[in-house]
């Protein structure tokens, strides 16, 4: 292991997780909800009178961020090198691994770790290391 | 209001994101690169916001209705099986690949990416999926 001082980036890191940390506390305290982002989108596939618009709202705020955050300052491109065969594949395991698995980094790993779950403790070391073994696999073995 | 709290925090929860440079796939691979050239960044995120998030999941345990009034859903489920592992396992697949989870999906989605597009229409087709074989085995 070897550390990438070139894209490492503690300051912005930290920051960054403390505003998300604040927006999951805002979340619990005033509606009394985990801000689980997978689980918000999937109670939307499963449409319950009441329970719509707040699910709505709270996925309308994320991908309405980079607007509020553009008037402030320029927004940083994201590079996704993924093709749209991968990004596809992707984009159904999410979906569905998230799905059974209860949550995702948010909701196991922002919130569930801040409650002391030993659920999401579990959830988040298997995430993770499917994560990493994924990256392995992907650009060590196959060189991809 | 409840709506109007909703549309703060996922605003302020998509701005962390930003900032912390986690809406960049190629940087959460940097961090899910352990033995290439790894960038911790992810790791100091995490802290971040679990160290607000202790604070504020300690005061929530105390209540039992929200500022606002509404009743309070912490989850109750305990259990460890193997739908939380399987499911979890799946998605770290799926997260390794492209480096893309939910949330940064969404915010590259609202950075104009196409190829942030093309990924959330395939996770809400994913949870549809679920949906479809919960329905199913009901």
């Amino acid at each position: 292991m070897a550390i990438d001082w070139n894209h490492f980036t503690p300051f912005a890191a930290l920051a960054g997780g403390v505003l998300i940390g604040i927006a999951t506390a805002m979340f619990v305290l005033l509606n009394g909800r985990i801000a689980g982002i997978s689980g918000v989108l999937g109670g939307l596939l499963r449409p319950i009178r009441g329970d719509v618009a707040w699910r709505a709202a709270f996925t309308l705020g994320l991908v309405g961020a980079p607007l509020v955050y553009l008037l402030f300052a320029a927004l940083p491109r994201p590079q996704i090198d993924a093709n749209y065969g991968t990004l596809i594949l992707a984009g159904l395991l999410v979906g569905l691994g998230t799905r059974y698995g209860s949550g995702c980094t948010s909701g196991h790993g922002v919130c569930g770790l801040s409650r002391l779950s030993p659920r999401s403790l579990v959830a988040t070391v298997a995430f993770m290391g499917a994560g990493f073994a994924t990256v392995f696999v992907t650009r060590h073995l196959l060189g991809a | 209001m409840l709506v109007l709290a909703s549309l703060l925090a996922g605003l302020v929860f998509g701005l962390g994101l930003i900032v912390s440079g986690m809406a960049n796939p190629a940087k959460v691979l940097g961090f899910l690169d352990l033995s290439g050239a790894w960038d911790p960044s992810l790791a100091f995120v995490m802290a971040g916001a679990i160290a607000v998030g202790m604070v504020a999941f300690m005061l929530a345990r105390r209540r039992t209705v929200s500022i606002l009034g509404a009743e309070m859903r912490l989850p109750s489920v305990r259990q460890i099986d193997r739908r939380l592992i399987a499911g979890s396992l799946l998605f770290g697949i799926g997260w390794g690949i492209a480096g893309f989870c939910p949330g940064p999906g969404l915010v590259a989605l609202g950075m104009g990416e196409v190829k942030a597009l093309v990924f959330v229409a395939a996770m809400l087709a994913g949870m549809g999926i679920f949906e479809f074989f919960e329905r199913l085995g009901r």
